[in-house]
Formats: C-alpha cells, sequence, structure tokens
C-alpha cells in the first residue's frame, strides 16, 4: 500500500518534471532543454535538501512542528555568507571559485550549528518550549547580527549579499550546482543507510538506548547532516521558512507510516513534486505575475498555525 | 551477572547514590525497594547506561556496560522505564517489533516474527496488535512495553515501576509475566516497586535502599519484616503470614 502510493507520486514528480522541461518551448529544443535542465536539477537538488533536512530534524526532535529553518539554521548560513563578504569584499567573495566557496561554507555552516544547536538538542529536547523559544531568540539574534554586519559593509558588496537573503525558486543560483548535488548526494546516501536506525531514534532518547543505538553520536552525525543540506538549499534557493514544514506535514497525511525507508523518498517527492509544479504553473500560466516561495510560504504558514493550534487542544 | 561497586551519582548538586556496592543474584525476581528519592530509578537508569556514574563501575557479567559498546549490551539487557517521551502513530506489533532491533538491526527474519508473536500472546496483545498505541488505556500499553522488552529476550531485564496507574486486573498480567521471565526462562529481573506485598508475592530477593545507601539486603522475608520496614520507611508495619508470604499492612 505505502509502496504503491510511493509509486504514483514518483510518475506524478517525472510527468511534472516533463511538463516543466517542454511546456510552451520554441525553437531550438537543445537549448530549451540545457537551460531548462539546469534549473530542474536546481529545482530537485532544493527540495531533496529541504525534504531530507526537515524530515531528519523531527525524527531527532522527536517533535512535529519545529524545522531547521524555524530554529534559525538558515539564518545562520546567511550570517556565515554575510561575514564572508565581509571580511573578503564582493568582489573578491564573487570571484571564488564556487565549488571550494560551497564546500567551506558548508563546513563552517556544519561546526557553527554543532556548537550552537548540539548541546540544546542533546538535552533539550523533553522541553519544547524552551527548544522553540529559543530557536526563535537564535533566530533573531543571528538575523540582527547579519544586519549590521550588512550596514557596515559597502553598498556594492551588500548588493552581492542581498541577492542571497530572499527565498526565489525563479531564478537560482547554478554555479554551485555541481557541488550542491554532491553533498545533496552524499548525504542522502549517508541517511538511506541509517535509515532503520532512525525508526528507534524516533522512539526517544532512552528507549533508543536500551535498544542498542548510540543516541548521542546518531544526533551529532544527524545535525551536521541537517546543516549541510540547509547550507544547499539555502545557496540555492535562499532562506525559505515554512517549505519543509509544509511537505513534512502533507508526507505525514498522505503516508501515516513510522518507517523511514518510505518517509523520507515520499517527503522528497512530494517536495520536487510541489517546486516543481509551483514553478511550471507560475512561470507559464501566471506568467511570472507572482512569486512561488511567497505561495509556498504563505501555504506553509497556515500549516504551521494549524499545528500549534491543534497541538494547544490535544 | 551484575555488580555494582562504589557507585556515586550526583544531580543538581544532591548526592543521589553514595558509594554503593552490591550483587544481584542471577536467574532470579529482585525487588528494589525504598522510600521516595531513595535513588532506586536512578540506579536502575545507571545500570541500564542512560546515566553516567560519577564515580564506581557497573558490570554485566563482567563487562563495564558505560565502556562496552552499547549494542551488545541490548542483546543483554532490557530496560523499561516511565518515559514520558509521546510514541507517535505506531501500531502495537511495530512498536513490540522494535524489541526485536538489537539482534537484526534493522532486518527482521522470520525467527524474530516468530519471537514477536509469542511475545504478543503472552501479555494478551494479539488481539489489539493491529491497534495504534496511542488509543490504547494505560494498562494496554504498559503490556505492551513489557511485551517488546520480553521481545528482546535479554538475560537481564530491568523495570521501573511497571505497576504504576494499573488496576489488579492489569498487575496480574504485567506480573505473570515477570514471574515467566524468571522462573522458565531463567532471566534475571530487577524491578523497583512501591507495593510492598508485590514485593513480597513476586520476588525471591529484596534490595532496600535509602539516602543513597544500601540499606538491607536479602531473601525477601528477611528484608520484609517489621523493624527493618520500620527503620527503612520511618513508620510502622505489621507484616502478617498470607499463603506461607509475608502481608505488609501499615499500621
Amino acid at each position: 500500500m505505502p509502496v504503491r502510493r510511493l509509486i504514483v507520486l514518483a510518475i506524478l514528480t517525472v510527468l511534472a518534471c516533463v511538463l516543466f522541461l517542454t511546456w510552451g518551448a520554441r525553437g531550438d529544443m537543445g537549448f530549451v532543454l540545457q537551460f531548462r535542465g539546469g534549473k530542474l536539477l536546481s529545482l530537485l537538488t532544493v527540495a531533496a535538501a529541504i525534504a531530507l533536512s526537515t524530515m531528519l530534524f523531527q525524527t531527532v526532535t522527536g517533535n512535529r512542528i519545529l524545522t531547521p529553518s524555524i530554529m534559525g539554521f538558515d539564518a545562520l548560513f546567511l550570517l556565515i555568507q554575510t561575514a564572508l563578504v565581509w571580511t573578503l569584499g564582493g568582489s573578491r567573495f564573487a570571484g571564488l571559485d564556487p565549488m571550494w566557496k560551497f564546500a567551506a561554507e558548508s563546513l563552517v555552516m556544519m561546526a557553527a550549528a554543532l556548537a550552537l544547536f548540539g548541546t540544546l538538542l542533546g538535552r533539550g529536547r523533553t522541553d519544547l518550549n524552551r527548544m522553540i523559544l529559543t530557536g526563535v531568540v537564535l533566530g533573531i539574534g543571528l538575523r540582527s547580527l547579519t544586519a549590521l554586519l550588512q550596514r557596515l559593509i559597502d553598498p556594492n558588496e551588500f548588493a552581492v549579499v542581498q541577492s542571497a537573503s530572499f527565498a526565489r525558486f525563479n531564478r537560482l543560483e547554478q554555479d554551485g550546482l555541481l557541488a550542491a548535488l554532491c553533498i545533496v548526494g552524499l548525504c542522502a546516501l549517508a541517511v538511506w543507510r541509517m535509515r532503520e536506525t532512525l525508526d528507534v531514534v524516533e522512539l526517544g532518547r532512552e528507549r533508543s538506548i536500551g535498544l542498542g543505538v548510540d543516541h548521542d553520536r546518531i544526533v551529532i552525525k544527524i545535525l551536521l547532516i541537517v546543516a549541510a543540506l540547509v547550507s544547499v538549499s539555502t545557496a540555492l534557493a535562499g532562506p525559505a521558512v515554512f517549505v519543509g514544514l509544509l511537505v513534512v506535514s502533507l508526507t505525514r497525511a498522505i503516508l501515516p507510516s513510522h518507517r523511514h525507508a518510505i518517509l523520507l523518498p515520499c517527503a522528497t517527492l512530494i517536495a520536487a513534486l510541489l517546486l516543481v509544479l509551483g514553478q511550471t504553473l507560475f512561470e507559464r500560466v501566471l506568467s511570472m505575475q507572482s512569486t512561488l516561495s511567497v505561495a509556498i510560504e504563505f501555504l506553509g504558514g497556515l500549516v504551521f498555525l494549524f499545528l500549534i493550534m491543534r497541538s494547544r487542544r490535544s | 551477572m551484575i555488580s555494582v561497586q562504589n557507585l556515586s551519582y550526583v544531580t543538581a548538586g544532591k548526592r543521589i547514590l553514595d558509594d554503593l556496592s552490591l550483587d544481584i543474584a542471577p536467574g532470579q525476581v529482585t525487588a528494589l525497594i525504598g522510600p521516595n528519592g531513595a535513588g532506586k530509578s536512578t540506579l536502575l537508569a545507571l545500570m541500564a547506561r542512560l546515566l553516567r556514574p560519577d564515580n564506581g563501575r557497573i558490570t554485566l557479567d563482567g563487562l563495564d556496560v558505560h565502556r562496552t559498546a552499547t549494542a551488545d549490551i541490548a542483546k543483554r539487557l532490557a530496560i523499561l522505564r516511565q518515559e514520558q517521551a509521546p510514541l507517535g502513530r505506531l501500531t502495537v506489533r511495530d512498536l513490540v517489533a522494535f524489541g526485536r532491533f538489537p539482534h537484526h538491526r534493522g532486518r527482521p527474519t522470520a525467527e524474530d516474527h516468530l519471537k514477536i508473536d509469542t511475545a504478543l500472546d503472552q501479555l494478551a496483545l494479539s488481539d489489539l496488535a493491529g491497534r495504534f498505541v496511542d488509543t490504547l488505556s494505560g494498562g494496554q500499553k504498559q503490556r505492551v512495553l513489557i511485551a517488546m522488552v520480553l521481545c528482546q529476550n535479554t538475560d537481564v531485564v530491568l523495570l521501573d515501576e511497571p505497576l504504576n496507574n494499573l488496576d489488579p486486573a492489569q498487575v496480574r498480567v504485567v506480573m505473570d509475566a515477570v514471574d515467566h521471565m524468571a522462573r522458565d526462562l531463567g532471566k534475571t529481573v530487577i524491578v523497583v516497586l512501591h507495593d510492598l506485598n508485590h514485593a513480597a508475592r513476586h520476588a525471591t530477593r529484596v534490595i532496600a535502599l535509602k539516602h543513597g545507601r544500601l540499606f538491607a539486603e536479602g531473601p525477601a522475608g528477611s528484608v520484609l519484616a517489621e523493624t527493618p520496614l520500620s527503620q527503612l520507611y520511618e513508620t510502622a508495619f505489621d507484616v502478617l503470614t498470607h499463603n506461607a508470604r509475608p502481608m505488609v499492612v501499615a499500621r
């Protein structure tokens, strides 16, 4: 049953991709496919990064409302980027080899995430209120720090930073696409190899230790993977706070399963379907009159409010 | 066999366990009793490596539980705690099946499925196997967790207040399972109990803790007597005899 739904989802996703590549294509097909293909690949990479990072984060926090973005992970990434521009200068920043820049940023991001969130997730997971509060405060702190740095740099360099600070599915960065693909691929492989262990981790710290899972080490590992994935999605598409939540909530509604072997591919497919279909719609039907990120963030925000209301009632 | 040596544990400036040393007899039910705050649950959590001791060590068949790979310990020792972490949308069978995880690490065999069925049967859960755990009553949920522990099929089983909030019929099912583990399967069961009569009825040996130290230890009949109990809880008890077992009544 879950497998059949997974197959249907996969077929729908492939159809959406074909639609995205061919709808309204005129002129030299080779050029169109190359142009749109790059864009499609970035969309899919972002979709996988968002879906996997959110699902993993919820597993490790044992919580259905929190996402890495709500906890300020992407704010952390923006701070790192701004700090880079601030220290290197805009032109040298833009001149960096995208591959190396990306790898370095991801590494710094992973170290910083571990330092900031490592202790919080280990001990604080039972106290949801404290986690949300800390996350929100941390997010505000990181964003304010970013704003301060942006004020300190000169206007030209600010333009470089600014283009990275908004969610944008219309013009995804394609410079670091190869690096991004590698990172997401490696993360997905690592996650897939511990899919059964993740089922146990979801039972909580004490139960998973009782079942022979080295919980503290797994939490650190997942945190590192989440940080790497968030740096990919933020670098390619900018910060998007509620997309992940929308995707994961849809996944849990469509496929009520506890097995990560089902949940993870399902979430990835739903994210891909949502982004590719949405982008096709906004580009071809609404002819860029509106932005996909706004629509998705609006929906995701509603889901967030709904989840909060529901958890208050129960 | 479990051996505790010079164990100390301090949290928030309070000494919960103070240089505690004791051995647990193998193949029997041992009840852990004592007033609230005596350190019973902490001792169990330390034995199950959920907490790290500040001093001393705990060995299981000669292996230091805090230095041996946690996956290896999970094949020898299982614990049931009063844990609040919610269990998502899992069916009874799914949850019980997790008990086999230490043995198959995610790839269950036919033998694992057989063990799961046996455990469900033992706790009278076969009819509930397809139900979601979050729709069960407290007693049913506790039985599911006991079945999971049974499924894990370890030599040592630690149970932290497994009878909390259970009605007498549920208590019977749970304690029958406890007896079954020790008597028929030869497991070492250590169970924290607040009701002294349950200890009298089911435990072979009793360990009494007070202020984080060993207060008394021995066969159930010798510890569950008027003098040691009155000193342990600082309140008066009468100990009667019922069906050749001690029966404790608060005076």
